[in-house]
């Protein structure tokens, strides 16, 4: 199944074009980029949560034989840059000037000769620092008297962010009111973080001569980069050149600007000389986009026999010190209001309060498709407490309130319209695979207090490939993507995409697509992406947006292309244009397929001195602007089966079962593949990923012997099933899949564990579900796993 | 100081910091880029290469301890233009996504299978427990193990 001989003309499985030089060690990540005369930066970082910065003296770091700059945040201020703008509208502080809000947060930057020389430097600067008491349980940070961490802004009393909600209220209000069966749950979405393995860094080249700056960075968008560094720093946009090169993971983390970048710049038009910032280890966990930190509330209103009625929801959303999470403008708590999942219900409402603590910024990120994550774990998880409470199985009451297939388009009771579906056709199979009657007898047949199995379901149901321009934006700039396609004389032809890659093979993807419209062989089709000279704007990848609408874009710019094309084969042919009729890679006379021309030969004939009709322009080249009319809806359906010892809280992942439907694939090996690394974050997130705090907010997950990342032995060997229900609106009828299974699995592996435990009479833990987790829980004694505040 | 360590079968000599770690030796003075840092602590692998034939984590190793030694790294793998079967494996069945782990994961699986040429599924897992990988879940890593390990089977029988 996984090796392909001769690379398919369009869809199917095809070995990756990049993976040449990723396997000969040739690939260039930001940190393999070296220039001349390069520089080298590093950040000099809080030690506290919140303190207030009493002096800054850095004469002995100057000093030092091998630096060339030390820039802090009294720097920046005298060039307007010690504050910057957040992707959500806030301010965040470059190099902090007047406080520390969170350990690990940004105060002086050091350039020098090499990396060591200005770690070496980062020693001698001299910090006295007045320590404030800081806000670490998001719960307690709108209580009267904590300490103001914002207090920088004008009018700001408290660390009060934004109240958002969704759905009809007093229409949920009701059915609560006369439900038979009401169950509450708090749920905890813990801080996690994306942990690429790659951290975040940049190699800023400032050329004074031409005024123009090269910016290397390993950004998951480097259009909206440029045009935020030419608001933000003043510099002229047509001079700013963003390249993305090979990215190693992004899952989020590398779609805000952080204050590195920034200092990066100003360190090589402050030297002259261009200036590399790679963060380490400690500080890519500890400073930059973390995801989740939801504390959720969840109520279902239910009938005594397992229909669910109404769903409520209330969140804290812990976004840490400066609010710098990266989502549609018009929605602050990003698409958590697809919260009601899968399921056919009457009413809905969900109220979030995002707040402030002294803890680093963030919160969307970690293949979240903008906290739909916390969304889809929070209604899973209620749906098996509604399961535990009514003693029904799990798999029956997901049958029985999933949606049905003709309920599709379905306008969901928060404002959704889901476009295509068959839910319980992916819920059928994925229990048929799993076998499941056959494993819950063999759950039956466990003799009391000896080793636990579980079986744990999701469903999930995404919102994916952000999207339509009149609803979304990010800081003003519309969700929108270009693409250009040109087709050289000889047929090869050269696309350009907006969006870049951080393994996601969009160089073997997107000449697919352009082979599957035009009949061009893959192989003929290079790619170009991640780089904004060469590129045209759009937004980025993150999102699981980039097929839904760059994917798009590339395949509507490719049938302008054999449009154009069509004109030019009637020429050669000199029949009417109306009279040729399209198999792939050749347009024929209608009614005499032997009469016809393929593209390379309409290429070819489109760049020479064949007469065209009047109108028709010579080559075949065309653009495209891509404005999604919807975002595309993928789903899935997934079964874990866990091991538990209740005698260490062990928990062992011995089986999962996952049924993704993301419409059309484009390359089945591919989607398989982001879906198998999706359910290993799923199995993280679920036992053993985890950034917790202690009381006075230091970080408790700052490298990775602390920060636990599945390996290959906590990983099953992953079991894939699919059904195809393409989204009718989409061009090619694919849907996004990157971040399904992210999403989808951590409920799955919960559930199962949980189920393990019901002999013990748990309902519910959170996550993560380690070994001293579980056993607290079996010992009735579950605690909060965000604070080591006991 | 100075120090020679022959990598990849060319001895080269250079004065480096006694503290000079051998991943930035390999990357920053000898420009072989494909050995990658991540992690500081051992704990993710990207930066695995062979020390006189044993992977090592390179970011915890000092240059000054490969004087006089042989490092072998992902530049070494392949034998001019024809890939090493683990290269092949990991192109054939996914192998990889970022790229950014592969490097160190395909020097510990050329090890693997140079000391156990047929490794079950379970052994490849334990081999490479060590290494981490956000991308692949790593079910494609080890059918490009067990590719290149049946690989093998044929060519030593043919």
């Amino acid at each position: 199944m996984t090796t392909v001989e001769q690379p398919p003309i369009g869809f199917g499985r095809m070995h990756r074009k990049e993976d040449a030089r990723f396997v000969r060690g040739r690939g260039t990540y930001v940190d393999d980029v070296n220039l001349p005369g390069m520089l080298h930066g590093a950040v000099l970082r809080s030690p506290f949560a919140h303190a207030r910065i009493v002096s800054i003296d850095t004469a002995a770091a100057q000093a030092h034989p091998r630096v060339k700059a030390v820039i802090t945040g009294q720097t920046l201020d005298g060039l307007k840059l010690a504050w910057m703008p957040t992707l959500s509208q806030d301010t965040q502080a470059v190099l902090a000037t007047d406080k520390v809000r969170f350990q690990g947060q940004e105060v002086a930057f050091v350039v020098a000769e090499d990396r060591y020389a200005a770690r070496d430097a980062l020693e001698l600067i001299d910090v006295e620092y007045e320590p404030l008491p800081a806000v670490v349980d998001a719960r307690r940070a709108l209580d009267p008297g904590a300490p103001v961490i914002r207090d920088d802004k004008d009018g700001q009393t408290d660390n009060h962010i934004f109240d958002w909600g969704a759905g009809d209220e007093a229409a949920t209000d009701a059915v609560f009111a006369s439900a038979e069966v009401v169950v509450a749950q708090d749920v905890l979405y813990p801080r996690v973080h994306p942990a690429p393995l790659e951290t975040c860094g940049a190699v800023a080249d400032f050329d004074a001569v031409t005024g123009k700056l090269t910016m290397w960075c390993n950004t998951q968008a480097p259009h909206a980069h440029r045009t935020v560094y030419a608001l933000v720093a003043g510099l002229p946009e047509h001079k700013i050149r963003v390249i993305s090169p090979d990215v190693g993971g992004g899952f989020g983390n590398k779609v805000p600007i952080y204050p590195g970048y920034v200092c990066a710049v100003v360190g090589s038009i402050v030297t002259g000389k261009p200036v590399k910032w790679m963060e380490d280890r400690s500080e890519n966990l500890m400073s930059t986009g973390f995801a989740r930190d939801f504390h959720m509330r969840g109520e279902v209103a239910a009938t005594r026999d397992g229909k669910i009625r109404a769903l409520r929801v209330k969140v804290i959303a812990d976004h840490g010190a400066f609010n710098g999470t990266a989502q549609p403008t018009k929605f602050p708590a990003g698409f958590f209001h697809v919260f009601t999942g899968s399921y056919d219900m009457e009413a809905a409402h969900c109220a979030v309060t995002g707040v402030y603590t002294n803890k680093a910024p963030g919160g969307v990120a970690y293949a979240c498709s903008f906290r739909i994550t916390e969304a889809a774990y929070l209604v899973e998880r209620m749906v098996d407490v509604l399961a535990y409470e009514l003693e029904m199985d799990p798999a029956e009451l997901r049958m029985k309130n999933l949606l049905r297939p003709e309920q599709f388009p379905y306008p969901s009771p928060t404002g959704w319209e889901y476009d295509s579906g068959d839910y319980p056709r992916a819920l059928q199979l994925a229990l048929d695979m799993a076998g499941y009657a056959e494993l819950r007898a063999e759950q039956a047949a466990r003799p009391p207090g000896g080793p636990l199995m579980g079986i744990g379901i999701s469903f999930f149901t995404e919102a994916v490939g952000a999207g339509p321009r009149k609803h979304m934006d990010i800081l003003g700039l519309g969700m929108a993507d270009g693409a250009e396609l040109r087709v050289h004389p000889t047929g090869k032809a050269v696309l350009r995409i907006s969006v870049q890659s951080q393994g996601q093979g969009h160089e073997t993807t997107y000449a697919q697509i352009v082979a599957e419209e035009l009949g061009i062989p893959p192989d003929d089709v290079e790619v170009v992406h991640g780089d904004t000279d060469q590129t045209p704007f759009g937004l980025g990848t993150y999102g699981s947006r980039s097929t839904p609408v760059s994917g798009a874009a590339t395949a509507v710019v490719a049938r302008k292309v054999r449009e154009r094309a069509r004109q030019v084969a009637s020429a050669m042919l000199e029949v009417d244009p109306g009279d040729l009729e399209w198999e792939k890679g050749r347009w024929y006379v209608r009614g005499d397929q032997s009469q016809g021309r393929t593209i390379q030969e309409i290429a070819l004939a489109s760049h020479s001195s064949l007469e065209l009709p009047e109108g028709v322009e010579g080559h075949l080249d065309a653009t495209t602007v891509y404005n999604p009319p919807n975002l595309t809806f993928p789903f899935g359906a997934y079964v874990c089966v866990v091991d538990v010892d209740p005698g260490t809280g062990q928990v062992k992942v011995r089986r999962f079962v996952a049924v993704d439907d993301c419409g059309v694939r484009i390359n089945p090996m591919i989607v398989e593949g982001q879906v198998h690394g999706g359910l290993a974050d799923g199995i993280g997130m679920a036992l053993m990923e985890l950034i917790a705090f202690d009381e006075d907010g230091n970080c408790l997950g700052a490298s990775f012997m602390d920060y636990l990342l599945p390996t290959a032995m906590e990983c099953p060997s992953w079991e894939l099933g699919e059904t195809v229900t393409p989204s009718p609106h989409h061009p090619i009828g694919a849907k996004g899949v990157g971040e399904s299974a992210t999403v989808g699995s951590p409920a799955a592996v919960v559930n199962a564990v949980l189920d393990a435990l019901k002999p013990y009479g748990v309902r519910h833990a959170d996550m993560p579900l380690t070994p001293a987790h579980v056993w607290r829980a079996i010992q009735g004694r579950p605690i909060r796993t965000d604070l080591a505040i006991t | 100081m100075q120090i020679t360590v022959t990598v990849n079968g060319d001895e080269h000599t250079a004065d480096v910091e006694p503290r000079l770690l051998l991943v930035h030796f390999l990357r920053d003075k000898l420009g072989l880029t494909g050995t990658h840092w991540g992690c500081d602590t051992s704990n993710c692998g990207v930066c695995v290469v062979w020390l006189d034939g044993t992977p090592v984590k390179s970011c915890t190793v000092l240059a000054v301890m490969a004087d006089g030694h042989t490092v072998r790294t992902v530049e070494g793998l392949a034998d001019g233009a024809a890939l090493d079967p683990v290269q092949e494996g990991f192109v054939r069945c996914h192998g990889l996504q970022c790229g950014f782990c592969t490097p160190g994961m395909m020097m510990t699986a050329r090890w693997l299978l140079d000391h156990n040429p047929d490794p079950s599924e379970d052994e490849i897992r334990e081999a490479i427990s060590g290494q981490s990988c956000r991308c692949t879940g790593y079910e494609n890593i080890v059918r490009s193990v067990r590719w290149a390990a049946s690989r093998g089977t044929e060519v030593s029988a043919s």
